[in-house]
């Protein structure tokens, strides 16, 4: 176990560098920063200048080089438009972000466990061919379109909730956090509402796919023989069989609602890091960029390594590693 | 009847925005569209920044709403020999933290600007013409520059002045955090959430005209949509950068007033004259696709053909919604450096088929027509425009629209035979013929957004001629002389010159600037 | 004897896999609706040219003065626009004809690659082990943290703006959720007896790979398939909205609406409203299709 976590312990290094490595060749193939941040009168002077002062005069190698170094003391660089420390950038923005997900998450689950629940166990009835064909609305209509949307009905028609923005902020652990208030909760509400359309189908039809094999399972099958209560049955065997591969691919969809709810974020102006990295990919922040995708690679794999480790402790003919073969 | 339910809606809405309002008339809440960065006036010059920067701080000159220059922290300037320039100060003037506002605070200043660490665009050239700096009392400081400098004047509207004591060593970290973030501006910073709110205050003590606002609260909202339905759900009570598709329906709301004004931002086609004429232009090619052997944008018949070909105020009504005026040069009317003898090219497909025939293109050729698609006010459907009305005339174009991020490289490289881009100028005519008609020379700082790599020794010299000529009204005349040799040689082909529109809620009143700066002071409340 | 017979043709006909998959099939009518509906939007798309009255990818064959036309107004080129016209006064039919292949072949055609590759690596991972699965998994990881803006941006810097080129974005950023999902499945299964079985009879590896381990992985990979379909479709209007989808001229479905968005507000639903229809009719139709071809397919639904 030990030999096992330390071996994927020295790959996520592996991934972690080889990420930084892949994002220095790519912005530097996509385009100059200097060009995108200086002023367009400024002059040849003046680029040089500038070209000097972001360390981009150096060839590639070098920079990666100097990154390097850098990085290994702790060191992710500056960003080029906020001059600040790239690391602190992104945790500033972190909790804005981690709420969002969360709160997607929660929608998800309490929406869509009911639903495909339902319409797993009467599969034929009329509602849930109702429930079935609006899930697939949930990852068919564009994030952009929909968030408009409800910005319309709720914020401009109904005037219900605020339409844009993070609203008021508590502090819990040193952090600024809005589901602290009411005001911070109601600007939550619509963003983390759109957020989680995608989230609530895949509940939907991942509990209904599982509560339809669970129900023709032989445990299920003699449960009910037994004479257990249908409720007893669906709540307890069923629905804790189901339980294990929804929460694995909605823990997976977290991370990646974390790493890239920039739609969201955008149409909401949801001051989050999906904002900071879609703000810094178009202006070519390398070093935000960096720093940033090397966290989430990082989120990434850890989230993968609970996933494995918890495959294998819920079936043991996974083994962990397979030696030899 | 429904004329008067209308009439009794319309005043009953009037009258709850002004009762609601009433309560808080001491605040304000705007969002503006591009975000901003930092708060360290000299770190990034950027327009977001530079409106946020004209909030907090001075300048020596400060600026009207058309450009004209106004004493700002100077009461006066002018040049006491050729090479010398006398600023005279305001005296009583105090920085947010009470520190008095002298000479040496300017001399600070200047020292500053090409010292700001890891800026990627500084404002050092505005102190680079400046050769050394000569303190006469607390109230009168000289420039003096190597040769006459005439643009001094202009280049001060740009330099936010800090105060020597309290910024000596305060680093862009102390000034986006707000601890050193202290002008003699109007409103001074409350708080900062960087890419999200800056939240202001009145300074009571502003030399100027009081600040309208106790509070306002300064909100960045990128998307476009969202922004204007922040503004209809009343979320926010100020907007800029309205979208022209928005404008028709804000229009007709009698809850929403805006305010416009013609800009300074050219938006022009950028053409190939780096290929020669017996050069292939990269994505010029006959009609089979074949390589044509010349750059026939080399001759200026293709040039004016292309231009005239061009229904300008189709593009304007249609594509821009009226939010625009057709143009045949940088500068707009009321400009003084503006071209009076060039009015925008007339719509002739006719008259544009025959002068390629002449050129000898009976029957066309094709071309692609390059453009961003996120950066201008409704770029790649003004290059979908062009392009439908080249293909009328015979030149078959495709166009293609990519993000400003891998566009900006190419263009800068001159990897186009055309391409659409936008040119925000300040009022003077030598800024866009420095920067974009002026040949390529690295000395002189020319030409350095010259895509096309245009060159015409006679502009060159015109424009040599003017950047030493103290007598303004003969430097105007040199300016103005250079800019219509451009015009007629079709150096670019100019499209239109944007309207700048903010939208705002009826209780407010804002005033317009040609400069698209969204500043917290120019919003107040409307006379009622 | 006539009692013989015919439980016998029966059987017969019982026996082949596609006749019986076709009745399974077409238990359900709304399945075979969905199909009937499938077939027509297919046809729509391959047929656009002969249809369509007004080739919306010629900017000779557009007007801007006939732009953002509302349904039913006859234009300048005489014909009408049954539901108007967008800013470049592209008629909104046409444009929807043209953009349902542009998005059939973006949508489907990503699916597709990237159901290859990834299932074949995942497949791969599960079965080999060790360090091929390390590898395989580790690139996953590498790829579901990887922004598909970047990877489009990138793209779209080395190789330019094209329908082939978003293809190829999509396949980078969809293989892995086929490859993970497939190792996952592959994983329980090789471990079951009739794999070892095969395994002791010798069979070569690609074929108890293909014939035995990948069709017992085929229910969960059909679900991921039908809805990274959907995915890849919705993934390329956010790729249009934020500028590096398809090429402007060549609009797909999503592109069509992100390019109506801006009007949304001002009452010109038409723009982004009839292209949004048709993404929908076209995704619930797969959808369904999908759906029921994965409960035909799962051995463990049968009765």
């Amino acid at each position: 176990m030990t030999v096992y976590l330390v071996r994927r312990l020295l790959q996520a290094l592996l991934v972690v560098l080889a990420m930084s490595l892949i994002v220095f060749i790519g912005v530097y193939a996509i385009g100059d920063p200097v060009e995108i941040l200086i002023s367009p009168d400024a002059d040849q002077i003046e680029r040089e200048r500038a070209v000097q002062a972001l360390g981009l005069d150096l060839p590639l190698w070098q920079q990666y080089a100097v990154f390097l170094t850098k990085a290994l003391q702790g060191d992710l660089g500056r960003s080029f438009v906020y001059n600040e420390p790239a690391l602190k950038l992104i945790l500033q923005r972190m909790p804005a972000t981690m709420e969002l997900a969360f709160g997607a998450t929660i929608f998800a689950l309490i929406i869509g466990l009911p639903l495909g629940l339902y319409a797993g166990l009467r599969p034929n009835s009329r509602f849930s061919r109702v429930i079935m064909a609006s899930s697939i609305l949930g990852f068919s209509l564009p994030t952009f379109w929909v968030g408009l949307m409800l910005i319309m009905v709720f914020a401009v028609y109904l005037g219900w909730l605020p339409s844009t923005g993070r609203g008021d902020t508590g502090t819990l652990l040193g952090m600024q956090w809005s589901f602290l208030t009411w005001d911070g909760l109601r600007h939550m509400a619509m963003p983390a509402l759109n957020l989680s359309l995608f989230k609530i189908s895949l509940v939907i039809r991942l509990t209904r796919a599982g509560v339809r094999e669970t129900m023709l399972m032989d445990y299920v099958k003699f449960a009910r023989a037994k004479g257990l209560s249908p409720a007893r049955v669906t709540f307890v065997h069923v629905f804790k069989n189901i339980l294990i591969p929804v929460v694995t691919v909605v823990g997976l969809e977290l991370g990646s609602t974390i790493a890239f709810s920039v739609v969201t974020e955008s149409v909401f102006a949801w001051p989050g890091m999906g904002k900071l990295i879609i703000d810094s990919i178009n202006v070519l922040d390398r070093p935000v960029i960096v720093a940033y995708l090397m966290l989430i690679v990082l989120m990434f794999i850890a989230i993968n390594l609970i996933v494995d480790l918890t495959y294998s402790m819920l079936d043991p003919r996974v083994r962990l590693e397979s030696k030899g073969t | 009847m429904g004329n008067l339910r209308k009439l009794a809606l319309a005043a009953g809405t009037a009258f709850i925005g002004l009762s609601a309002h009433g309560a808080l008339a001491q605040s304000v809440t705007m969002a503006v569209a591009a975000p901003v960065t930092s708060l360290d006036p000299h770190y990034h010059q950027l327009s977001p920044n530079n409106a946020v920067a004209d909030t907090i701080f001075d300048k020596l000159v400060n600026t009207d709403a058309k450009s004209n220059n106004l004493p700002g922290l100077a009461l006066s300037w002018r040049a006491v020999e050729p090479n010398v320039w006398e600023f005279k100060l305001r005296p009583n003037v105090r920085f947010h933290n009470g520190n008095e506002f002298t000479a040496e605070d300017v001399a600070f200043t200047l020292q500053r600007l090409p010292n700001v660490p890891n800026s990627p665009s500084s404002f050092a050239a505005y102190s680079r013409p400046i050769q050394s700096i000569e303190i006469v009392d607390p109230l009168t400081i000289r420039f003096r520059t190597a040769a006459p400098h005439p643009l001094m004047p202009l280049d001060m509207t740009n330099v936010r002045i800090l105060d020597r004591e309290t910024h000596q060593n305060a680093t862009t970290e102390d000034f986006n955090a707000g601890r050193a973030a202290i002008g003699t501006g109007p409103y001074r910073v409350v708080s900062h959430r960087s890419g999200d709110r800056i939240e202001f205050e009145r300074n009571d003590n502003y030399w100027g005209d009081r600040a309208p606002f106790q509070r306002v609260l300064y909100r960045m909202i990128t998307n476009d949509a969202a922004r204007t339905a922040a503004l209809l759900a009343g979320d926010v009570e100020f907007i800029d950068q309205v979208p022209t598709s928005d404008l028709a329906k804000l229009r007709q709301d009698n809850r929403i007033a805006l305010s416009e004004t013609v800009g300074l931002r050219l938006i022009f086609l950028g053409l190939d004259h780096l290929r020669q004429a017996n050069e292939n232009s990269p994505f010029i090619t006959d009609n089979d696709g074949k390589p044509l052997g010349k750059n026939p944008l080399q001759d200026v018949r293709v040039r004016r053909a292309l231009s005239m070909a061009i229904d300008r105020k189709a593009i304007v009504d249609r594509v821009m919604e009226g939010a625009a005026v057709p143009a045949g040069q940088f500068l707009p009317e009321g400009v003084y450096t503006h071209v009076p003898s060039v009015t925008p090219p007339a719509f002739d497909p006719d008259a544009a088929r025959r002068l390629l025939a002449e050129a000898g293109y009976p029957q066309g050729f094709r071309i692609q027509l390059n453009g961003p698609n996120d950066r201008y006010v409704n770029d790649a459907r003004i290059i979908q425009a062009v392009g439908q009305m080249w293909t009328r005339i015979g030149v078959r174009t495709t166009v293609e629209a990519q993000p400003w991020t891998t566009f900006v490289g190419r263009a800068g490289r001159a990897d186009f035979s055309s391409h659409l881009i936008g040119w925000g100028s300040n009022p003077d005519g030598s800024h866009p013929l420095r920067n974009i008609l002026a040949t390529v020379t690295r000395e002189k700082g020319w030409g350095s957004s010259n895509r096309g790599r245009y060159s015409n020794p006679r502009l060159d010299a015109l424009l040599d001629q003017s950047l030493v000529e103290l007598d303004e009204a003969k430097r105007v005349q040199l300016v103005i002389e250079a800019q219509r040799i451009a015009a007629e040689d079709v150096a670019v082909i100019p499209l239109h010159i944007q309207t700048n529109i903010w939208g705002m809620r009826r209780h407010l009143a804002h005033d317009a600037r040609n400069d698209e700066l969204t500043r917290a002071q120019d919003v107040r409340p409307a006379a009622r | 004897m006539s009692d013989a017979v015919i439980p016998g043709k029966i059987a017969d006909k019982v026996e082949t896999p596609f006749r019986r998959f076709v009745s399974e099939f077409a238990e359900s009518k709304v399945a075979l609706g969905a199909l009937v509906v499938f077939i027509i939007i297919t046809l729509l798309a391959i047929f656009a040219p002969w249809i369509t009255p007004q080739n919306p990818y010629d900017l000779a064959e557009l007007d801007i003065m006939d732009g953002r036309m509302e349904p039913g107004t006859v234009g300048g080129a005489g014909f009408t626009y049954w539901l108007g016209t967008d800013d470049q006064g592209r008629d909104m039919l046409s444009g929807i004809i043209y953009g349902l292949r542009i998005s059939l072949t973006v949508g489907a055609g990503s699916a597709l690659i990237a159901c290859l590759i990834g299932a074949s690596l995942g497949l791969l991972a599960a079965y080999a082990g060790g360090r091929t699965d390390s590898v395989i998994m580790r690139l996953v990881d590498l790829q579901l943290s990887f922004p598909t803006i970047l990877a489009a941006l990138m793209i779209l810097a080395f190789l330019g703006k094209g329908i082939m080129n978003v293809v190829i974005a999509l396949v980078l950023v969809e293989w892995a959720y086929y490859a993970r999902t497939v190792r996952g499945t592959a994983l329980v299964e090789r471990r079951r007896e009739y794999i070892e079985a095969a395994q002791c009879l010798a069979l070569p590896t690609h074929r108890v790979l293909f014939r035995h381990l990948l069709p017992n992985c085929l229910p969960p990979l059909i679900v991921v398939g039908t809805m990274q379909v959907a995915r890849a479709i919705a993934l390329e209007a956010t790729l249009s909205f934020l500028g590096l989808g398809v090429p402007i001229t060549e609009p797909s479905l999503g592109l069509l609406i992100a390019n109506g968005y801006e009007y949304m507000l001002s009452g010109k639903y038409w723009i982004s409203f009839y292209p949004g229809i048709a993404l929908l009719i076209t995704i619930v139709s797969i959808n369904l299709v999908g759906d029921q071809l994965r409960d035909v397919l799962n051995p463990r639904l049968k009765k």
